[in-house]
């Protein structure tokens, strides 16, 4: 079964994007994903998508569930390396991902995904009020 | 005039087809890669609305010459259901599928052209085009 591969990369998972994603492969990558953040104890995700030309609501609405699923297990999804291009055609498409984060790359975003745990740790030490 | 040419829309492949055509044909007549972009999404949108509202139909790629501007203007065809309220189809986020209601509000905002003919029981037509 075709399949996308999912790296670890310390406290997260990364995804690249680099094929054309059809039905199949959304769900399988949804299943696997979901999988490896338990098992990984994965803190985010991260999803690379800058060999993607174009994001259509298809692919938007891909990335939301991502989001949303994610972080109903604790973990953050940072989407990386969207084209100028294509930042500029989803806003006018009218698609604003707005349960998505992102960064420009894969180095800012392990940044936003390391800082979240690291808050996470400060307020573990925290004295109970 | 360069040629025009049909593409079947049947499955999920077809519609990654249709964006690959619609791509090469769009770099072939000049347009900048925003433009590219925008139509290419369009494409991908209205394809994919074909396949899943009237499980396919087919889509003509014309590039086309207009008081000096060039051109590509896409018609998407099919014979499913149709659309019952034009008006309310193109309201952003409705949706009558699983999907975000965003593909023909959204595809009318990517292009220069925009024209839907549907008749409830025979079938659908959607032109778009974008000028460079």
């Amino acid at each position: 079964m075709e399949r996308i591969p999912i790296l670890k990369l310390g406290d997260a998972l990364l995804v690249t994007i680099q094929v054309d994603m059809h039905d199949r492969l959304v769900t399988n990558l949804q299943e696997d994903l979901t999988e490896k953040i338990v098992a990984h104890n994965a803190r985010g995700v991260l999803i690379d998508i800058s060999a993607l030309e174009i994001v259509d609501s298809f692919i938007g609405r891909m990335l939301d569930n991502i989001a949303a699923v994610s972080r109903i297990l604790d973990a953050r999804t940072v989407v990386v390396g969207m084209r100028p291009a294509v930042a500029i055609t989803l806003v006018e498409l009218g698609l604003t991902l707005a349960g998505v984060q992102t960064a420009l790359n894969v180095e800012r975003g392990m940044e936003l995904i390391r800082r979240d745990s690291e808050q996470l740790l400060i307020a573990d030490d925290a004295p109970a009020v | 005039m360069e040629q025009a040419d049909t593409l079947a829309i049947r499955t999920s492949d077809d519609v990654v087809r249709v964006r690959q055509e619609v791509r090469a044909r769009a770099i072939q007549i000049g347009l900048s890669l925003v433009d590219q972009t925008k139509l290419v999404t369009a494409a991908s949108e209205l394809a994919r609305n074909t396949l899943d509202h009237a499980g396919g139909g087919q889509v003509f790629m014309q590039p086309v010459l207009e008081a000096g501007r060039r051109g590509l203007r896409l018609t998407f065809e099919d014979s499913g259901p149709g659309i019952p309220d034009i008006q309310l189809a193109l309201k952003d986020g409705y949706t009558t599928g699983t999907g975000l209601g965003l593909g023909l509000s959204g595809s009318r905002r990517l292009c220069n052209e925009f024209s839907i003919e549907s008749t409830v029981g025979v079938g659908t037509k959607i032109t778009i085009a974008r000028w460079k």
